[in-house]
């Protein structure tokens, strides 16, 4: 019996095993929408906003490893998806994009709510398509999940014109994917990985550099058994974090940017680096040009393109990190059980790290008048007991989250790494809940990232999605204040948000229940009330609005010439210091 | 320096605008452009000229890899091949009457031929290598071009030089 091409497009979702899509309905995609509304398989969340929809499933998705699927409709409803796709694109999150589009007849007529779907997204996905046969839907589909889910990961979007969605066609869903253009590699090749096991057991001052590539991979069992065999340090990038316990005596935390003090140095100091699923991002590297000046490099990533890109790899490696590092270890285990030995080898190097690490460690000026962020961050890692999922949008907030919440597991630390999006933390971390009905999500914030998707604080209500908001708010876009203290003497150009909106009352207009936390001393009974109640809850911590977040790498500068507190001469330069002083509570001025 | 890129791809709406988006939004022009379907009527080769900075280049040529329908991908500038354009002109041939008598001489010495005439005009085609296309260009200016139009390049790799890298073939 023929299907209408809504009847196949919910078939096949049911197909790939789909359980649930964020997305609004519109005049193109009711069709579709109609369906889904009739059956109990495939969940739909409605969103406030597509943009929302876009995070929820980049969320879901960070959090599962799975295809996020959202379902929007043509026009400002795509156009609303752009910054989720490009986001997802910049940090390879697989997700299936199905979008709305005017009737077959009528495209390129400037029909109502008609853009040009595929034409937006191409440059931001990492495939897209426009369904012109409803015979076609289905291999469309089942190939969009392929792509989303293989290799290196991607957003894949598919633009269903309105026609399509009641024409009728056979409905059988394809058993297998023949792409001809497209064969990720998985399995590195054998020379190089035994060029890189020669290398790594004659390197006297080796990092292993562990990027987001290594958790879609599923590789965290595999790069511990290789940390722990060749007793190298390693260090992470903010979309790597979890992918190696921070708690573990070989993890040197985050790097970069804001990464620690050891971890650059060593980076910089190393005779080896073995990238492991990470792309020598700019955040990263800092300065190419002194970047790592005397390391060789052995890099595996599934992504040809990403391997010298920025930084020359002496041993490049293309293949899924996974396969790679079983390969790698298999003979790294053969070459040398002696995990002592190695660790004799390697003493020199890890007192010298280890004395890095005393010199400038993660440290805060503690106040007991203001809220230091890094106490509140610190608090919440102490009482979740390293449980538990965090979200996390874009600045500061993000930076000391990754900072100071060590010790996580793979995919529980979602956040926004290559675009940067600000509104991507809440909206993720409901996806991520919704992925995780049970466990505990938290979604560190600040009140700049969180106005930008607040108004989902209504699906999270209706869909009773139990997401605890961490807000470090400080009326400022706090990191564009430090870039403004730093390099513009001061001037805080469109960087003061004041305080509005009130935010407990904001959570009372939905139903929400919110805590404040004024004075150091109110932080535990804050974070212990949000996280008690059965249910999203706001935690409104009120910092000290003119904190810095250090370690720097200014722009521009080399990873080894870290900004470690602020400069002396900050004061006298009108910014925001002298504001302070006219009011010492902490408060900001309206 | 110059690159001249063939690449091999699915014959659908769509790639050649995802393969183009990958020089634009690097800010590279494309020099010429030709795409036509091969024996095979469900891939098309397109071939692309660009000038630009080898190390982006080869970006672009994995990136291109990465395109779903893009098949394969040649830099054909690494290897000995030909390339070819061919160019229609029009030109006028009646600013003096020994124009038309000069334009058939040029024609003859580059083997051009003229393929429509009217009163007051030839229509040229040539067909070689750019420098050989550009000469005659050059050499018809002054009679005065109506109007010029160009395939840009296609290009093909050389045989010998795959035989004449393999030793045992050097050796017969």
């Amino acid at each position: 019996m023929k299907k209408s091409g809504a009847e196949i497009f919910v078939e096949s979702l049911k197909q790939e095993g789909v359980d649930v899509l964020f997305g609004i309905p519109g005049g193109v995609v009711l069709k579709l929408f109609d369906v889904l509304h009739q059956q109990k398989d495939v969940e739909v969340i409605l969103t406030r906003h597509e943009q929302g929809a876009a995070h929820m499933a980049e969320g879901y998705a960070k959090a599962t490893g799975r295809a996020g699927v959202c379902l929007v409709t043509s026009g400002p409803g795509m156009t609303n998806i752009v910054t989720g796709l490009a986001d997802a694109y910049m940090d390879s999150v697989p997700m299936v994009a199905f979008t709305g589009q005017v009737s077959t007849s009528l495209i390129g007529n400037d029909a109502f709510q008609e853009a040009d779907n595929v034409g937006i997204s191409r440059p931001c996905t990492k495939h897209n398509v426009l369904v012109k046969d409803v015979n076609d839907l289905a291999r469309t589909i089942k190939e969009a999940f392929y792509i989303a889910n293989t290799g290196r990961p991607g957003p894949v979007l598919v633009d269903i014109p309105k026609d399509i969605t009641t024409d009728k066609a056979e409905f059988k869903y394809p058993d297998k994917v023949s792409l001809r253009g497209y064969n990720p590699t998985y399995e590195g090749n054998k020379y190089q990985i035994k060029q890189a096991a020669e290398e790594i057991m004659k390197a006297k001052k080796p990092v292993i550099y562990v990027g987001g590539g290594a958790l879609f991979s599923d590789a965290a069992d595999e790069i511990l058994e290789m940390a722990e065999l060749t007793q190298i340090p390693v260090t992470m990038t903010l979309m790597g974090l979890g992918s190696f316990p921070g708690t573990h005596p070989l993890s040197m935390g985050m790097l970069g940017m804001h990464g620690s003090y050891w971890s650059n140095m060593a980076m910089h100091h190393a005779d080896l680096l073995i990238a492991v699923g990470a792309r020598f991002d700019d955040r990263v590297t800092g300065k190419l040009a002194d970047f790592s000046p005397v390391a060789r490099v052995v890099h595996i990533d599934i992504d040809p393109t990403s391997i010298k890109k920025n930084v020359h790899a002496h041993i490049p490696i293309v293949g899924d990190v996974r396969t790679v590092l079983k390969q790698l270890n298999i003979i790294l285990r053969s070459l040398d059980g002696n995990v002592n030995e190695r660790k004799q080898q390697l003493k020199p190097w890890h007192n010298q790290i280890e004395e890095w690490k005393k010199a400038h460690p993660f440290k805060y000026q503690q106040d007991d008048k203001a809220i230091k962020p890094q106490y509140v961050i610190e608090k919440l890692f102490e009482m979740t007991h390293n449980e538990g999922i965090v979200a996390t949008d874009v600045g500061q907030h993000q930076m000391w989250a990754a900072q100071y919440f060590k010790g996580k597991k793979p995919r529980t630390f979602i956040t926004s790494g290559g675009l940067g999006t600000m509104g991507f933390g809440f909206p993720a971390a409901l996806g991520a809940q919704r992925a995780y009905p049970d466990e505990l999500v938290m979604c560190i914030t600040s009140e700049g990232s969180f106005q930008m998707n607040l108004q989902e604080l209504a699906t999270a209500v209706i869909y009773k999605l139990p997401v605890k908001i961490v807000m470090l708010n400080n009326g400022h876009h706090g990191m564009v204040r430090q870039w403004q203290d730093l390099f513009y003497e001061g001037r805080y150009a469109s960087s003061v948000l004041g305080k509005i909106p009130d935010f407990l009352k904001l959570g009372e207009a939905y139903g929400i229940p919110g805590w404040r936390a004024e004075k150091p001393a109110d932080v535990e009974s804050v974070i212990r009330e949000g996280l008690k109640y059965k249910g999203p809850a706001i935690m409104d911590f009120q910092i000290y609005p003119f904190e810095n977040c250090y370690p720097m790498i200014p722009a521009g500068g080399a990873q080894h010439e870290m900004v470690l507190e602020d400069p002396p001469d900050l004061k006298t330069k009108g910014g925001g210091s002298k504001k302070m002083e006219a009011d010492d509570e902490g408060v900001l001025p309206a | 320096m110059e690159h001249i890129i063939s690449i091999l791809v699915e014959n659908k709406f769509g790639v050649l605008a995802r393969v183009a988006g990958l020089f634009s939004a690097r800010g590279y022009n494309i020099e010429s452009l030709s795409v036509a379907p091969t024996l095979d009527p469900e891939t098309s080769m397109i071939t692309i000229v660009t000038i630009g900075d080898d190390k982006i280049v080869e970006q672009i040529i994995k990136q291109l890899n990465k395109v779903v329908e893009v098949l394969k991908v040649t830099d054909l500038t690494e290897t000995s091949h030909l390339d070819r354009e061919t160019a229609l002109i029009k030109i006028n041939t009646n600013a003096k009457p020994e124009h038309r008598d000069e334009a058939i001489r040029i024609c003859d010495i580059f083997r051009a031929k003229i393929v429509d005439s009217s009163p007051t005009t030839y229509t040229i085609e040539i067909t070689g290598d750019v420098e050989k296309v550009e000469a005659l260009i050059n050499l018809l200016k002054p009679l005065g071009i109506k109007e010029l139009i160009r395939t840009g390049r296609i290009a093909i790799s050389r045989e010998v030089a795959k035989v004449a890298s393999r030793p045992q073939a050097v050796k017969a």
